[in-house]
């Protein structure tokens, strides 16, 4: 007991975080571990390489936007908070959180969830998933397997069929409404990933 | 209403006129059976010209007679009134079904002649009922769910047995059942045959009731497995009976439990080699595919058979054999086999699951096996209820710990009250050794009795259950490809967090084997064309693309277009399916021009089609045909008057092996010269200003149609590749046209102008001809047919005073030409240009 709020007193406004992001110490601890672990230079921040060299990272297709997603736009570096908010996107929706009117939408709500999705698509941050930027998912993804005309058509089919406004592309507000069954499905909602690591802690 | 109450009146009367007789014969020809020789020689007196051998044919004439009578009873069972169908489940309808047709028989034969006997419901009954449950199993949700399926099947089965028996035997200890010659281990037994959830039964009432689909899977895929599992289960105990009590020793215990385990295991591996046997085998059966189909009954079976031969569970070598073929035996089968299984198999289960619960009620009205014993079978079906209930909790409890998505304790309710006992209850009653068991009649009225208490009561009461707790039902939602898309990059998006926090979870499992799969299973049981086209998202996409063709095609059929008539020529579905909604009002121009040039494609089905050239364009129809229902009546006008509807021109060729239907030369020939020749009279009245000859305008209203036809200006433009396709037709055709009137005159070229609703498009809005915006805008997208016969040029309609300025110089020139040349003007009619002026 005594290590871990040694190791929490060397994180500059843990009290904050955990109140923003709803992780409890022991997943900061952890998540922290990991943080030290990624820098292996140990410069408490870390930069597009260090996730570059997860191995398993480098062979998803989407790997580099999920790493991008870790950058705010001209910053090159990410540090211990912005880590951990990152990560908040996947705890799971707590249903037994108090409703606070006035308090702001926690990190890990399904519009946030969703919007972290969204973000993955919109590479060029203009608040809509053009026809080319989901083009380039869908190669990513699909790889060799289909044809570049293949790719093509199933890209227009997808946008039509989200694309409510007709103007060939898919805002946040589309993507939102084409994903009603996202929402409650598991995988996304109850992400997993922190699931378990609450089993481990 | 009450016709259908007449209406089953009258099918109840006839199933009793028609089939008690039947019966009544059957079994009075039973004598006859018994000297057959004696009758034979009684009367050789002379030549026979016909003679009555019901011996020779008795056995599959009664199987056959049965199956008829089976399929009767469901199809009066399924047209019954619907109040009483929509709270009776169909299963407890067939049983009652079996009751009535059992008491006929008994009326007939003073005795049950016909009964469900163990080997014919192990055999030929059960097995495509498994094979059928697993083939179709789907497989994504079955392995997630594996755990808490593998523990229901076999803790939870296995504590059934255990909790059931030995209650019993406390019960019978204490004197609750009278004197009965059970001891401790027959008790056992009996509660091993009397623990598995049936598959049968459980499918039948489960898909009625249409609950959320983790819950199907766990109680489906629970029932499939029990089964396996207390069959196996059920053998230990009977070696143990056969031992007797005083010779069972720990170890004998412990060789039933490693025996247990071994045929448990033993059954599942026999069935995935024989899945892996069956991938390779459909690897190369290109060459027969007509009955590459059958490979997968055949193998199935003999995946049981061989099973039952090894003394290993052979319902779960069938069961796995099913679930691990169905990816690569779908992949590499041709798209027709893959419809043949599917409907082949659905028959077979169907038929064997409504023989089963017909003989279940059948088999009841039979006094031999009836023996009340009011405590041992009001006690079984409560300790056969609450154990179930009590173990369902107790296993969810445990699993739930582990579980990250734990199952609600309205599942819960559910799942337990859904433990129906069916026919392999049944069956295993039936199979015990009367010298070993004593009581065997009382427990099989016992069974009988748990498994009408479970399949027609619980059975009623499911759905009201369901409705009442508000259990979460299945959602449907329509198949949208980027729900498909956004779930693949959240499986990604969460692999890599994984990778990030550095946990190895489930996914990093589920990614490992679907590598291992995608690398080395894939590369080994799949066809290489087969691989390519395989991605899940392009699947989905090509599943879209297939239902929007088919919709389109029946809403076609649906408004009576008559070029849909004529759907069995792949070449205008694949037309109209396209451009139908776009060029409504144009196409009928167009479709004669298809019609003729691409006659090519003819022998394509539509299956076939879809098969070997994917779609790569997507309809939007929806919105488009309300929008287009005016211009498709339209184009019905226009079809009929243009369109040739030839004689009955494909004769099915019998041939064993192939399907191919046969196009008769001179008829596409035929068609394509009438079309032709009208083109060109028209042609020829408008221009040269004179009256058609003679011969052509033999009616008045014919004149009318060309003069419309004159104001519609089109052009077409050709490219060479199809010209010089065209060009060996285009011989023959000049050769043709001056025999004008020859042949016969198809009343269709002379439609009916007089009639008021009669309305032409080129007579409205000259803007109705021009396709929309949209249509222009999509055009390019069309495969490389289409681009050939792409409309260069649709000029705006010009009244008849602008006729002669309005033709471009272009025309005029082709016109001189043609006055002149009659060949000429043929031969440029029909390879480059197609004008109506």
């Amino acid at each position: 007991m005594g290590s871990t709020s040694s190791t929490l007193l060397k994180i500059p406004n843990v009290e904050v975080l955990m109140q923003e992001t709803g992780f409890s110490p022991a997943h900061i601890i952890r998540l922290h571990d990991r943080f030290k672990a990624l820098d292996k230079k140990g410069r408490g921040h870390l930069c597009p390489q260090d996730f570059g060299a997860i191995k398993e990272l480098a062979m998803n297709p989407i790997g580099d936007r999920i790493i991008g997603a870790f950058f705010s736009p001209g910053k090159e570096t990410v540090d211990f908070h912005t880590f951990v908010k990152i990560l908040a996107h996947f705890r799971p929706v707590d249903k037994n959180r108090p409703k606070e009117p006035n308090s702001p939408e926690p990190i890990n709500s399904r519009s946030n969830k969703l919007r972290f999705a969204f973000q993955l698509y919109d590479q060029d941050k203009d608040g809509k998933i053009s026809r080319d930027e989901l083009l380039k998912v869908l190669r990513a993804m699909l790889g060799m397997q289909v044809t570049e005309e293949q790719l093509e058509s199933i890209a227009d089919r997808t946008i039509q069929e989200a694309d409510l406004d007709r103007d060939d592309a898919i805002s946040f507000e589309e993507f939102r409404k084409v994903s009603p069954e996202i929402l409650h499905s598991r995988c996304f909602i109850k992400a997993p990933v922190i699931m378990l690591m609450e089993r481990d802690c | 209403m009450a016709s259908s109450v007449y209406l089953c009146l009258l099918r109840a009367v006839f199933l009793v006129c028609f089939v008690n007789p039947l019966i009544q014969g059957l079994s009075g020809d039973t004598n006859v059976i018994q000297n057959p020789h004696h009758q034979l020689e009684e009367n050789l007196t002379g030549l026979p010209i016909v003679t009555f051998k019901w011996h020779h044919v008795q056995t599959p004439y009664l199987v056959i007679i049965w199956v008829f009578v089976a399929g009767l009873a469901k199809l009066s069972v399924v047209e019954l009134n619907h109040h009483v169908t929509s709270v009776f489940p169909e299963s407890g309808l067939l049983i009652i079904m079996g009751f009535i047709l059992g008491g006929i028989v008994w009326g007939a034969d003073r005795a049950q002649t016909f009964k469900l006997l163990p080997p014919t419901f192990f055999y030929y009954l059960l097995p495509q009922i498994i094979l059928d449950a697993s083939y179709f199993m789907p497989n994504k949700l079955f392995f997630s769910n594996l755990g808490a399926i593998l523990i229901y099947a076999i803790f939870g089965t296995c504590w059934n047995a255990a909790t059931v028996g030995l209650s019993l035997w406390g019960c019978y200890e204490a004197g609750a059942m009278g004197n009965l010659d059970i001891g401790l281990l027959q008790f056992l037994l009996f509660g091993s045959l009397i623990a598995a959830v049936d598959p049968v039964a459980v499918i039948a009432v489960f898909e009625e009731v249409h609950v959320n689909e983790v819950l199907f899977i766990l109680v489906f895929g629970e029932s499939l497995l029990n089964d396996g599992v207390t069959v196996v289960l059920y053998n230990v105990f009977d070696a143990f009976v056969a031992l007797g009590g005083p010779r069972i020793d720990a170890a004998e215990i412990f060789k039933g439990i490693f025996s247990f385990v071994v045929v448990a295991f033993g059954g599942s591996f026999l069935g995935i080699g024989f899945a892996i046997l069956l991938s390779l085998l459909t690897r190369c059966t290109k060459h027969i595919q007509i009955i590459e189909a059958g490979f997968v009954f055949v193998v199935g079976y003999l995946a049981y058979l061989t099973a039952e031969m090894l003394s290993l569970s052979a319902i779960l070598s069938i069961t796995f054999c099913g679930i691990c073929c169905q990816k690569y035996v779908n992949a590499n089968m041709d798209e027709k086999s893959v419809t043949t299984v599917r409907h082949a198999m659905k028959l077979l289960a169907n038929g064997s699951e409504t023989m089963i619960f017909l003989f279940l009620g059948v088999t009841a009205i039979d006094t031999e096996i009836w023996v009340w014993n009011t405590g041992f079978i009001l006690l079984t079906l409560l300790f056969v209820f609450i154990y179930r209930i009590i173990g369902t909790f107790l296993f969810t409890w445990m699993l739930n710990k582990f579980r990250l998505v734990p199952i609600e304790v309205i599942d819960q309710v559910v799942m337990s009250y859904g433990g129906l006992r069916g026919a392999v209850a049944y069956g295993l009653a039936a199979l015990l050794d009367e010298d070993k068991i004593p009581e065997k009649n009382l427990m099989i009225s016992t069974t009988l009795i748990v498994v009408y208490f479970t399949v027609i009561l619980q059975g009623i009461t499911m759905k009201p259950l369901v409705q009442w707790l508000k259990v979460k039902r299945a959602a449907h939602s329509d198949l949208k490809l980027i729900e498909k898309l956004n779930n693949r990059a959240f499986d990604h998006i969460l692999a890599a967090v994984e990778d990030i926090c550095g946990r190895i979870g489930d996914n990093w499992w589920t990614r490992g084997w679907n590598r291992f799969e995608e690398n080395y299973i894939s590369w080994l049981l799949m066809k290489p064309k087969a691989r390519k086209n395989r991605d899940y998202l392009f699947s989905i996409f090509h599943k879209l693309n297939l239902e929007d063709a088919i919709n389109y095609v029946s809403e076609g059929e649906r408004q009576g277009s008559l070029a849909f008539n004529r759907s069995d020529e792949a070449a205008n579905v694949d037309f109209k399916k396209q451009f139908g909604s776009e060029f409504a009002d144009v196409m009928p121009n167009i479709m004669v021009d298809m019609s003729t040039y691409e006659l090519g494609i003819e022998h394509f089905s539509v299956t076939s089609t879809v098969k070997d050239t994917i779609p790569s364009v997507s309809l939007d129809i929806h919105g488009q045909d309300r929008k287009n229902a005016m211009d498709d009546i339209n184009a019905h006008h226009l079809l009929q008057q243009h369109l040739y509807r030839s004689r009955k021109h494909h004769r099915h060729k019998y041939s064993r092996s192939h399907f191919s239907i046969n196009q008769n030369e001179d008829e596409v020939q035929e068609i394509f010269q009438r079309t032709m020749r009208s083109r060109l009279e028209s042609f020829k009245s408008a221009k040269m200003g004179v009256n058609p000859a003679k011969k052509i305008t033999k009616h008045h209203k014919k004149e009318l149609t060309h003069k419309h036809l004159t104001k519609h200006d089109l052009v077409f433009l050709v490219d060479s590749a199809v010209g010089s396709e065209t060009g060996a037709i285009n011989s023959t055709f000049m050769r043709d046209t001056y025999t004008v009137g020859a042949g016969i005159e198809n009343p269709v070229f002379l439609p009916d102008m007089d009639s008021p609703s009669h309305s032409l498009p080129w007579l409205m809005e000259t803007e109705a001809v021009a396709p929309s915006q949209r249509a222009q805008r999509r055009l390019p997208w069309t495969p490389n047919r289409l681009r050939r016969l792409a409309p260069m040029r649709i000029s705006t309609c010009s009244t008849d005073s602008f006729l002669m300025a309005d033709v471009s110089l272009t025309l005029e020139e082709h016109e001189e030409q043609s006055q002149t040349d009659h060949e000429e003007m043929c031969f440029f009619l029909s390879t480059f240009e197609v004008n109506r002026l």
